[in-house]
């Protein structure tokens, strides 16, 4: 029974992170029909940054200097995403495929970047001593980082949600994944709410890389591209361009792996996902909660 | 001052031109209606105007504003309201919402909406994707109305709806026309005959014929040359 809920609330601790990277790229194929290659940059430089910040400016292992640590990585991802739609995506407006290969050649860059800056080694994350210690759960020890993972994206599940159904902001970037040219014929420039997306998705998947980077124990340069592949599989099961999607199907790709790597060989978790995809793909190829066009 | 002018436009839909030298004008009251079979680039007239497809020309405005190199935001913001084929409501948006993203204005005109749909408005939480045709039609007409345009582009809008509720969206669409000019594509030449006063004649991408629809339908030669129908309209 322990190792059952310790296996569940690891997966929902990494399912957390799946969902941190795969909101903003579901939100931004969604709207913009670009599959975003640089969204593990995001990540990877929201990690590094959080933990420059922890190591040399603020001491990391307090508390006060982890929250600068998630509130810089988060910054950090809003303000390369920012950059990235700004300097190059919008310069190839309905051009897609040109899009998509320069999200690859960014996302390609900063991983060369950061493994120049900081060396290819993984490097120990400094962490609150309180993060490596357990809490009892139904007579299971939790270690308190995968407790931390989960609130946070939940917390960010919601906020999200407040933002997608309540604000003029978030009733706009519905209506655009649904019918973006629909929105232009209403008088609204649809082009400012591709920043906004590109900002929220760059600040969830920063702010991912800090907390990725805690589940790890150490920040590495590949630490993005790495969770962006499952981040994939997770958009494309859950529907592109819905955020409850998304949720539904990290918690369920995180679960799957965790469980089978367990229970039946360790590394047959990854093999079981892309299996699930094929399954979502043959029979509902929207995705879970995607909609039919 | 007509409410539109186009000169010598050409579109395109991918490498396709679909338009070549098309010009028309559209009178400042009242329906002009743009007729053609099949195919003939009506819609995408309405589109070039709006720039939703590729196009050069010359696109102005009755405000004298030349809109032909302008973003569609930009040419809709100077009150040019589109009511598309096939309605285009956000299907998983409450029609509420759908009115919602509609607005343009400090003080939309939910009183014209609700006086011409007065069944619209109480459906405010249900998912536009539930309503019937007619209703769908009914909330794409109310999106344009909800501002005070200089001019609204209607596309098709009683495509596909049952006979019943064809009469309830040109009788909405007659009141309307009291509030704004209209460039109205229609194949029901009923409904034609009944709103319009002028028509422009499309074939193969290209004006063949502008005049009056009076004209037009008088004589059952032309428009058995122009549109293929048999039957006389004013019957």
């Amino acid at each position: 029974m322990s190792t059952v809920v310790l296996l569940a609330v690891t997966g929902l601790g990494l399912g957390g992170l799946y969902f941190l990277v795969a909101s903003g790229l579901s939100l931004i194929y969604g709207l913009m029909r670009v599959l975003n290659f640089a969204h593990g940059a995001f990540l990877t430089l929201g990690a590094y940054v959080g933990y420059e910040v922890g190591t040399h400016v603020g001491t990391g292992s307090s508390w006060p200097g982890f929250a600068l640590m998630l509130v810089v990585g988060t910054a950090t991802g809003a303000m390369f995403a920012w950059l990235t739609e700004l300097l190059l995506v919008r310069r190839l407006y309905e051009r897609e495929i040109e899009q998509v290969l320069v999200t690859v050649g960014v996302g390609l860059g900063a991983v060369a970047l950061v493994s120049g800056a900081w060396g290819a080694d993984p490097r120990p994350f400094p962490a609150p001593r309180w993060m490596s210690r357990t809490t009892a759960l139904f007579g299971a020890q939790i270690p308190n980082d995968r407790l931390v993972c989960i609130a946070v994206a939940a917390a960010v599940l919601c906020g999200l949600l407040v933002l997608l159904r309540r604000t003029r902001h978030g009733l706009i970037i519905r209506a655009g994944v649904e019918n973006r040219a629909m929105v232009e014929a209403l008088g609204i420039d649809v082009r400012r709410s591709f920043t906004t997306v590109f900002v929220i998705g760059g600040a969830a998947a920063g702010l991912g890389g800090v907390l990725a980077a805690l589940f790890n124990g150490s920040v590495a340069p590949g630490m993005g591209d790495s969770l962006l592949i499952f981040a994939f599989i997770v958009v494309v099961i859950g529907g592109l361009g819905s955020i409850t999607g998304s949720a539904v199907a990290a918690l369920v790709v995180a679960l799957l792996q965790q469980f089978t790597n367990y229970y039946a060989v360790s590394g047959l978790g990854d093999f079981m996902v892309v299996l699930a995809l094929a399954v979502v793909l043959l029979t509902r190829p929207v995705g879970l909660f995607g909609r039919t066009a | 001052m007509n409410v539109l002018s186009v000169r010598g436009l050409d579109a395109f839909v991918g490498e396709q031109q679909i338009l070549h030298d098309v010009a028309f004008d559209v009178a400042p009251a009242g329906v002009t209606a743009l007729l053609g079979r099949n195919g003939v680039g009506k819609t995408t007239t309405l589109k070039a105007v709006l720039g939703l497809v590729r196009r050069r020309g010359e696109v102005l405005l009755g405000s004298g504003a030349r809109i032909d190199g302008e973003p569609t935001h930009r040419i809709v913001g100077h009150g040019v309201g589109y009511v598309p084929e096939d309605r285009e409501v956000f299907a998983t948006l409450t029609v509420a919402e759908n009115l919602q993203l509609a607005v343009r204005t400090d003080r939309p005109r939910y009183d014209v909406v609700d006086q011409l749909f007065p069944d619209l408005l109480g459906r405010g939480r249900q998912p536009a994707g539930t309503l019937s045709g007619g209703q769908q039609q009914m909330l794409a007409l109310a999106r344009a109305l909800l501002n005070d345009n200089r001019l609204l582009l209607v596309d098709e809008p009683t495509k596909g709806l049952a006979p019943r509720v064809v009469g309830d969206v040109a009788e909405a669409l007659a009141v309307a026309a009291h509030r704004v000019p209209m460039l109205l594509v229609e194949q029901d030449l009923r409904v034609v005959a009944r709103l319009a006063r002028d028509v422009v004649v499309m074939a193969e991408g290209r004006v063949v014929h502008t005049g009056t629809a009076a004209d037009l339908f008088a004589d059952t030669g032309l428009v058995q040359r122009l549109l293929g129908v048999h039957r006389s309209v004013a019957a």
